[in-house]
């Protein structure tokens, strides 16, 4: 068989991508039908640059979703073929079996797999952690960064001393740090995911009180049913093979497994964690800055004058007025933490070295980069173009919240 | 003033000593040491070998004290063997003799920063040439970095919304968007590779170290400065574009002054206020990226210095690595709030 041309090459991949193209066009037919009742989504549709940057996301979302439903790859991403070590784009595979694809799209890596399909499931890996990694962040530092703006005093200047001293460290040290095998063998990312995620369920709960305590007989069963399983998925979050931390020397019992819904791998669990760590001090800084700025307002004023709790007013009068630059930010941090998890590949950090995500991926091609490009660039530019996107759908976004 | 500047030396020297401490206690943790052990002594020894190498080593003793002998506060271990006398103050193996006389205290606090166990040197020697080379390149980053930053943002600023706003907008967020090691690899990929041909640079900047180039240089330089100069260039835009609709260019305007003369005499100075904290406060960042590009391009500095010590859990170099990292991040915040009050006449005045 012959070697693909360029031509063909990209018509191949782009005919590989079908199923991301056909939701795409459904996702923006739909979108902009209804876009006057879909509020500052459905105004992301009048800005050129938020609509460009969305498409971008919304492919690498729709390429990581399909692909881990394996709709997407030609091959298997950690299979090897004989005599596809470093093969430029476009190279048949050697004796290729019925029903197998016939061609390597974009070349083979230096272990002679396909570089098209890891880069597609490095697409899962990304939007599997990236996004979940930023909401916690977020929780916690919502949840800080409130009360630290909305009392000030000495409580602010605790918290604040903590965000800065996180925020000191190089966040390169902070990961060989956390994320070495021996660190982990010690338990210290267990104990740390175990703090960071009871940040959501102290959000929920007092979300839920404060907007309901007046009315206990509607207030408690709700606050039961949400809490019990939100306390649930955290005990098997947290916990596998029944055990928070199981090492030599010490094993902490948590959920038993048979309750345990799910298990997230040990190299994941720690990226998480750390990502969420680094991240988590700056969302802090902004939260605080915006409800310093808020709690001045006249409404907060009337909702003192009323007789409301503070964390009432808090999350109920200042975090929604802030959402604005939230959500710009939210945007740019899923970005940051897309790069943040590229870094951690890069240097070869937390997750395992065969995985696809385009961290690694990077790192394993530019050893080879004066001779071979084709390993290393494609996931650069994977990556590259999704946190191109996130900045522009976030642009696009604060242009649009700033036109009201 | 003065006040200001002595509370925040005051909380810069706590959170010097907080995050050490972190570290300290991080690359003590016990699987940390057997590792260590391992890595110095040979891979095969058994659990009380590790041990007893570990306890002559003074790596046994409870983690304040050993805290308090790193910093100089307390007298440094010695261990009785069998050929002499080893200690944190002692090089080498001396008799009784010469360890009753050294000296008791060696820490931080008495300029003593230990010895590096991956480069087997004096951490201050190591340190002190890392940091020259990585001065090195962040000179330069900085010198094409700011200027470029500023001159891109005041474009942009000028006038809002026009096509040249348009196009340098985009290109300072296609810059933000590129991490470190996504730019490096496609300038390598580009530039130096034998592949496209065009080999204008070095893939490799490993000879800059000793003699410094535009062939061997210009690519680790410039792969730090992009990425740091589209936060700048579109903090200095947002500063322009907000200084441009205020009354007084609003003014000058009316009175006829060439739109020339405005950018030049009336909004220049005002709009480059912001723009220097930004610049301040992106100095951690360039430490994330230099750690990125001397790996990258195999740059022997500070970064490279810091994921070899990470790598290889070198517990005195990481600390020293930690410290003048803090004092970086910590000093040029004390600059840029200085320094912001200095430029602002109207902090200045009330």
């Amino acid at each position: 068989m012959d070697p693909l041309t360029t031509v063909e090459i990209i018509a191949r991949v782009l005919y590989q991508f079908t199923p991301v193209w056909i939701a795409l066009i459904l996702l923006f037919a739909v979108s902009i039908a209804f876009k006057r009742r879909l509020g500052l989504y459905g105004k992301l549709f009048d800005s050129p640059i938020g609509m460009i940057g969305f498409a971008l996301v919304m492919f690498w979302v729709f390429t990581g979703i399909f692909g881990a439903l394996d709709l997407i790859i030609t091959h298997d991403p950690l299979g090897q073929a004989s005599g596809m070590k470093n093969k430029v784009p476009g190279t048949p595979l050697r004796g290729a079996e019925a029903g197998e694809y016939a061609w390597y799209l974009l070349g083979g890596d230096n272990l002679a797999r396909d570089v098209f399909s890891r880069m597609v499931k490095g697409a899962w890996v990304v939007v599997q952690i990236a996004p979940m990694a930023t909401v916690f962040a977020f929780m916690v530092g919502i949840t800080l960064g409130l009360p630290a703006g909305y009392y000030g005093g000495r409580l602010d200047t605790f918290l604040s001393f903590l965000a800065n001293l996180i925020l000191a460290f190089p966040v390169i040290l902070l990961f060989y740090l956390l994320v070495t095998p021996e660190i982990v063998n010690t338990g210290v990312p267990n104990y740390m995911a175990a703090v960071l995620f009871a940040f959501p369920i102290a959000f929920i709960a007092v979300l839920l009180n404060s907007r309901y305590h007046t009315r206990p007989k509607f207030r408690t069963p709700l606050m039961i049913g949400v809490l019990g399983v939100a306390i649930w998925l955290y005990l098997s979050l947290i916990s596998s093979d029944g055990y928070l931390v199981d090492s030599a020397t010490i094993s902490i019992p948590a959920l038993p497994r048979m309750l345990d819904l799910f298990d997230i791998p040990g190299g994941i669990l720690v990226v998480f964690v750390s990502v969420v760590f680094v991240n988590s001090p700056t969302v802090f800084r902004i939260v605080r800055g915006l409800a310093m700025d808020i709690k001045t307002r006249d409404y907060v004023a009337a909702a003192q004058t009323r007789g409301e709790g503070p964390w009432y007013i808090m999350l109920w009068e200042i975090l929604p007025n802030a959402r604005g630059p939230l959500i710009v930010d939210f945007c740019l941090r899923i970005g940051y933490t897309t790069i943040l998890l590229g870094t951690l590949g890069f240097f070869g950090l937390g997750l395992p070295p065969e995985s696809p995500d385009w961290g690694s991926t990077i790192n394993e091609g530019r050893k080879l980069l004066s001779i071979y490009l084709h390993p290393a660039l494609p996931p650069a530019l994977a990556l590259l173009s999704m946190v191109l996107g996130l900045n522009l759908l976030a642009d696009g976004l604060r242009e649009e919240s700033l036109k009201d | 003033m003065g006040l200001f500047i002595l509370r925040r030396s005051g909380v810069m020297i706590l959170t010097a000593l907080c995050l050490t401490f972190i570290v300290f206690f991080l690359t003590n943790l016990y699987p940390n040491l057997e590792k260590l052990a391992k890595t110095q002594g040979n891979f095969r020894m058994s659990d009380e070998a590790v041990e007893s190498w570990l306890g002559s080593h003074g790596y046994m003793q409870p983690l304040p004290v050993k805290y308090g002998q790193w910093l100089g506060v307390m007298p440094g271990w010695t261990h009785v063997g069998e050929d002499g006398v080893t200690g944190r103050c002692l090089r080498g193996t001396v008799t009784a003799e010469e360890a009753a006389q050294s000296r008791k205290l060696c820490g931080i606090l008495q300029g003593d920063w230990g010895y590096s166990t991956v480069f087997r040197d004096e951490v201050s020697g190591i340190i002190a040439t890392r940091l020259g080379l990585t001065g090195k390149l962040m000179f330069w980053v900085l010198v094409l970095m700011v200027p470029s930053a500023l001159l891109v943002g005041v474009l942009a600023g000028m006038r809002e919304g026009s096509p040249l706003d348009r196009t340098l907008s985009t290109f300072s967020i296609v810059t933000t968007a590129t991490p470190e090691y996504v730019s490096g690899v496609i300038f390598i990929a580009v530039f130096a590779s034998s592949t496209v041909g065009l080999k204008w640079f070095k893939g490799t900047a490993t000879s800059a170290m000793e003699s410094a180039n535009f062939e061997n240089f210009f690519l680790p330089v410039l792969t730090i400065a992009l990425y740091g100069m589209g936060y700048i260039a579109r903090m200095t835009r947002a500063s322009m574009t907000e200084v441009m609709t205020a009354q007084y260019i609003r003014t000058a305007r009316l009175k006829g002054v060439s739109f020339r003369n405005i950018v030049m005499k009336h909004a220049l100075r005002n709009a480059l206020i912001a723009p220097f904290t930004v610049i301040m406060l992106q100095f951690p960042w360039l430490l994330n990226g230099v750690v990125i590009v001397e790996t990258l391009f195999n740059y022997k500095g500070f970064g490279w210095t810091l994921v070899q010590a990470a790598g290889n859990n070198d517990i005195e170099l990481l600390l020293a690595v930690s410290v003048v990292s803090v004092i970086v991040v910590l000093a040029t915040q004390l600059i840029s709030d200085i320094g912001y009050v200095y430029l602002n006449p109207r902090i200045r005045i009330s």
